[in-house]
Formats: C-alpha cells, sequence, structure tokens
C-alpha cells in the first residue's frame, strides 16, 4: 500500500476552494474513473462545487467530513452514525477514494493520552463505514492526538470541535 | 550583628516527607552542610569572585566562568549569591590564604575562588571551596582541562561540584535536555527537536519542521534520543544517534502508531505504545534485534510507560479504570497493580533516578498538576498548579523537576518549567523560544 500525503492535502485544499482549476492527479468528482488518461494524455476536469453530489466539496460541506465525540469518550452519537452512514453512501458509489480518518482529541489531555484517545475515535469512524459496506482495504487511520486543533480557544465551545475524526479523502482505492 | 548559621552549611536532602523529617542536624563546629528540608529555606549565602586569568588568553573566560557558576547554584534556591559589588576582599592569586575576615565580613558563608588558563582551543580550569565560618577549605580543590568550547562545561562541573560538597547529593548543572521546540499558531504548530545545555544554552536543532516531532527521551548515556515523528504521514518512533544526527524507525509493524517510547536503563530494551484497530497496549522492541515482546493485552489505553532504575518494573498509565491511572508491573508484563488513588486522572508517570518516588501528571477539577509520589501511591503531593503542565522529567541526582507549561487561549504557547521536589523554586527554563516535552539527560561524563 502506498499513500501519498501531499497529493491528499492538495485535494483536500482544491474542494475545500471549489474551484475549477484543472486535476493533474485525474478526474476529481466531475469525470467520474477518468484516471490518469490514456497514451499520456492528461484529462482536465472541473472538481464541481458543494452542490454537485460527485464531488469532494459536496462529501465535505453537504455530507459532512466529521464527526464529534464527548469529553474523553470515543463512542459514536447518532448525529455521527447519521453523518457517517451518508459518508458509507457516497463512497459505495465513488469507489475510486481511499480514505484517511483523522482522530483528534482537544487540547485538555496529556499529549500521549490525546495519541491514543484519537486514535480511538479515528477507528470508531472507521468501523462503523466497514459496517455500512465500505471496503476495509480503503480505509487507513491515523491520530493527531491534541497536536492539529482547528479552533484555538481554550473553551468547551472550541474543544466541542476539536474532539473529532474526519474523513480525508484521496484517489487511488485499492491500491 | 553576628550571622546564625541556620543548620551548620550541609544541605541534607531526602527527608522531605512526612514522618520522616528528623530534626536538622546542626553542626556549628562541623562542616558547612545545608539540609534540604520541608518548609522555608534561606538560601545560603555564598561568593564566586571573578576567576584568576593565569594568561591573558584566559581573561575572557574569568569572569564568564564565576556567572555561570553563581547563575547554578543561584538557580537552586538553595543559594543566594553576594554580588561582587559589595566584597570586600579580592582575589587576585588562586594560591594565597583566603582572608576568610575578608568574607566573614559579607556574611559569605561559602567561597568558591577559581582560576584559568587558556592557550590555542585548550583551556585548564581550576577551583577551590572554603567554608568561611569554620575557616576552612572543603574538599580538595579540582582542576578540569578542556576544549575552549567546552567552558560552560567546566564552569557545570565546578558548581556541580560545590553543589556536592555542600548538599551531599549529586550535582545536575552539566547535563542536557532534549525538547520540542515550537513555532507557528496553535492549529499549525510547527515542531523540531532541539537539544540544549539543562540552563537553556546552545540550543541545536536536530530536525526541521517538516513533520511534527513529539516527546523525546534521552538514551541512559544521552548518546541516542527517541521520539515520534509524523514523516512518514503516520506516527511512529524513531531512535536518533546524537552525534551523527541520523535517525532511524523503531518497532514500527505496517498500520499501526508507534508512540510513548522510553529507555530500559539497559540502554538497548525500548518499552512504548503499540496502537492497532484503535487499541493501545505496551509493547518492548530490542534495538539491536528489532525483536518485539508485547507486555499488555487489554482493551483499554495502556501508555506512558517508564522503567524503575534498576530495570525490574515499569510504571505507566492505564485508563482499563475508566479514567487514567498510574499502574506498576514487572518489567516483563503481568498483573499490574494500580498505585493512584486521589480523585482526578493521572498520567505521564516517571520513575526517580533515585528510585524512591514517581513524578506525575494530574488533572483534577479543569487543572494540570505536577506531582510526586511514592512508588507504592502513598505520600501524594502536588507541586504544581496551572491551565496546563504536563510531561515531567527528572534532574540527574533526582532533586528537581522539569515539565512542560502551556497558556490558555487562542495565543496560548507552551514553555519549560522547573520546580524543586519540594515544591520550592518553580522558575522558567530558557530554551530560544517557545518549547514543549523535555527529557533531562543523565550527568555528563
Amino acid at each position: 500500500m502506498s499513500y501519498l500525503p501531499k497529493a491528499m492535502w492538495l485535494i483536500a485544499m482544491l474542494g475545500l476552494a471549489a474551484c475549477n482549476n484543472p486535476d493533474r492527479f485525474g478526474a476529481g468528482g466531475a469525470g467520474g474513473a477518468g484516471g490518469a488518461g490514456g497514451a499520456g494524455g492528461i484529462d482536465s476536469t472541473g472538481l464541481g462545487g458543494a452542490d454537485d453530489p460527485r464531488s469532494v466539496a459536496y462529501f465535505q460541506q453537504t455530507l459532512g467530513d466529521r464527526v464529534f465525540f464527548a469529553v474523553d469518550q470515543s463512542t459514536l452519537s447518532d448525529e455521527a452514525r447519521a453523518t457517517l452512514t451518508g459518508q458509507a453512501q457516497w463512497l459505495q458509489t465513488n469507489s475510486d477514494y481511499a480514505l484517511i480518518i483523522e482522530g483528534h482529541a482537544d487540547e485538555q489531555g496529556t499529549r500521549q493520552y490525546n495519541l491514543a484517545l484519537g486514535a480511538r475515535r479515528a477507528s470508531a469512524a472507521q468501523n462503523f463505514l466497514i459496517s455500512q459496506g465500505v471496503a476495509a482495504s480503503r480505509i487507513r487511520t491515523v491520530s493527531y492526538g491534541k497536536e492539529r486543533p482547528v479552533e484555538v480557544c481554550s473553551t468547551e465551545d472550541c474543544y466541542s470541535r476539536n474532539r473529532r475524526a474526519v474523513t480525508v479523502l484521496s484517489l487511488g482505492a485499492g491500491s | 550583628m553576628t550571622y546564625q548559621r541556620p543548620f551548620g552549611l550541609l544541605l541534607a536532602l531526602g527527608l522531605m516527607f512526612g514522618g520522616l523529617v528528623a530534626a536538622p542536624v546542626v553542626a556549628q563546629n562541623g562542616p558547612l552542610r545545608i539540609e534540604i528540608v520541608e518548609g522555608v529555606i534561606e538560601p545560603l549565602p555564598f561568593a564566586v569572585p571573578d576567576f584568576v586569568a593565569e594568561n591573558g588568553a584566559a581573561g575572557e573566560y574569568a569572569k564568564n566562568l564565576a556567572r555561570v557558576i553563581a547563575s547554578d547554584l543561584s538557580g537552586t534556591g538553595l543559594f543566594r549569591e553576594i554580588p561582587a559589588s559589595a566584597h570586600v576582599g579580592r582575589i587576585s592569586s588562586f594560591d594565597a590564604p583566603v582572608a576568610y575576615g575578608d568574607w566573614k565580613a559579607i556574611n559569605a558563608q561559602a567561597l568558591v575562588t577559581g582560576a584559568v588558563s587558556a592557550s590555542g582551543d585548550r583551556i585548564v580550569v581550576k577551583f577551590r571551596l572554603f567554608d568561611i565560618f569554620s575557616g576552612q577549605q572543603m574538599g580538595e580543590g579540582l582542576q578540569f582541562a578542556g576544549t575552549t568550547q567546552s567552558w560552560r562545561r567546566m564552569a557545570h562541573k565546578v558548581a556541580d561540584a560545590v553543589y556536592s560538597r555542600i548538599t551531599g547529593e549529586g550535582g545536575y548543572f552539566d547535563s542536557r535536555v532534549v525538547f520540542v521546540s515550537e513555532t507557528g499558531p496553535k492549529n499549525q504548530r510547527a515542531k523540531r527537536l532541539a537539544v540544549m545545555d539543562y540552563d537553556g544554552a546552545n540550543v541545536q536543532y536536530l530536525t526541521d519542521s517538516r513533520s511534527i516531532v513529539l516527546a523525546p527521551r534521552f538514551s541512559p548515556s544521552g548518546d541516542r534520543i527517541l521520539y515520534t515523528s509524523y514523516q512518514s504521514g503516520f506516527p511512529k518512533i524513531y531512535l536518533m544517534d546524537v552525534a551523527s544526527v541520523q535517525a532511524r524507525a523503531l518497532g514500527d509493524q505496517p498500520g499501526t502508531m508507534t508512540f510513548a517510547p522510553r529507555f530500559a536503563p539497559d540502554g538497548r530494551t525500548v518499552v512504548f505504545s503499540l496502537e492497532q484497530g484503535g487499541n493501545s497496549d505496551l509493547y518492548t522492541v530490542d534495538t539491536n534485534s528489532g525483536t518485539l515482546s508485547r507486555l499488555t493485552n487489554a482493551p483499554s489505553i495502556e501508555t506512558a510507560p517508564d522503567y524503575s532504575p534498576d530495570g525490574s518494573r515499569i510504571v505507566f498509565e492505564s485508563d482499563r479504570s475508566g479514567t487514567q491511572q498510574i499502574y506498576v508491573m514487572s518489567a516483563g508484563g503481568g498483573e499490574p497493580q494500580r498505585i493512584s488513588n486521589g480523585p482526578g486522572r493521572y498520567s505521564t508517570p516517571v520513575w526517580s533516578p533515585r528510585g524512591d518516588l514517581i513524578a506525575f501528571t494530574k488533572q483534577h477539577q479543569g487543572r494540570f498538576h505536577i506531582g510526586v509520589m511514592r512508588v507504592d501511591g502513598s505520600e501524594e503531593r502536588l507541586l504544581t498548579a496551572s491551565f496546563l503542565d504536563e510531561g515531567p522529567t527528572w534532574s540527574p541526582n533526582g532533586r528537581v523537576i522539569m515539565f512542560t507549561r502551556e497558556t490558555a487561549g487562542a495565543a496560548g504557547q507552551s514553555s519549560l518549567y522547573s520546580v524543586d521536589i519540594t515544591g520550592r523554586n518553580l522558575r522558567p527554563v530558557s530554551s530560544d523560544g517557545a518549547a514543549s516535552d523535555p527529557s533531562w539527560s543523565p550527568l555528563l561524563p
């Protein structure tokens, strides 16, 4: 197995920007399984916006690419299950994508424990996606512990958004 | 006014716990000794005049050596320097008899004199320690020779000898600290491995900031560093040779996360956490053969392991009871025994180099503390309190704990602090910018 984190990040950024840059890694959402063309050809495809159901932006923004957890917990809430069910359905349709689930913790814990806790959360999301029919071979997990908060304040309002598992898409399922 | 010698002059350490505080040994006519006991200590007044420069090239070191020695001793909180501006006596020759009256007049109890000579890239540093009120030299004079580059280390060695003679304890000044240097905003923190002298001098960066690095740990001889890096995209343990700055992955298993490594006292075995399928357990790996052994097998989080100084036991944290607590088990695994019993969550246990105490992080009612307890969990005491204190590391002599303190909010930053195991002398440690995850080396050879 080999994953390309840089390509993954680039796709994530392009998806967030919902722009129309040509995707040099092959098809984005709109073109389906375009891949890298035939004899040296380069396909140019729009990535689509959040209203295009096949786009990464749709996955991230409309379906929701993340689920949240209670303090020191890794069990999935009903809301988290609903989000992940939507992700699983999308992933079955868009089978070109592999995914990395990032587990995160808020800053209220020690570093090593938060790494372990982030791994538990990523694993909880992973297991749920597998139970919904997403092939285990498409999923990897990584824990960031408390190293990469999205919100920087030190109140529960921010903490609740930092205790998360984020599904990050990359092209190259089953590689 | 007559100066009252508080205890005579030997600081007697290790009597800090309840029930064990013996009456201080008052040795009015005995040797200089400070007793380090619980409660308020009047710092022992000392003087370190500029060293005598024995040749022209030594001039630049003569003052600097004295300054570093004074800073080491004052930094312990056990000594108070009498500044040069108050001195009556002058030391113009290293071998001339000491005029005790001159130093008694300013109430100095201890006097450190020294001399330095330099030639090419070599310097020779000599010192003597005097007990002013008993009017005699304490121990033999000592001489250190080395390169001019290592002049600070020689100052630390002099201060270690002075500290050791007066307290009866080993020193800790000639030591280094490996840590994580931090830059950038909280949600995009860049982290680099760095190493420095214990007092923040000579900061040297060991990695660039392309990958997150966490929790470096020195080997028992200080020549290698274990740490966790995201350089592969996933957290994994690496082992770095300090001299060559070359690193290799250690204990890597596909599809797992490895973290929280710590050397056994043998310098060969490493205990660490391995996460698979969301569950973290403790393993060891032999750094030579790469052989893995599993120590725990539980659905809970087992992490932050550390060995007892004799290598026979491992202390670690686990949330098997529902919250993080501290456990001790045999180094080969087996049934662990819970030792933490108070309210709150206990984590990051580290065994004192003396073997008698466990330092830990405690989280309780929204605050973080660094604390110590006996190995059986008794006599817990909290030494600090703040928004976020974590990750204690012991000084080589087991008297001082260094840790990470992080401030709250969007502009929150990490920095290093140290505190005496009695809870006194809490102070920031200089580190050339924001810093976290310190690990203290043994005393350098």
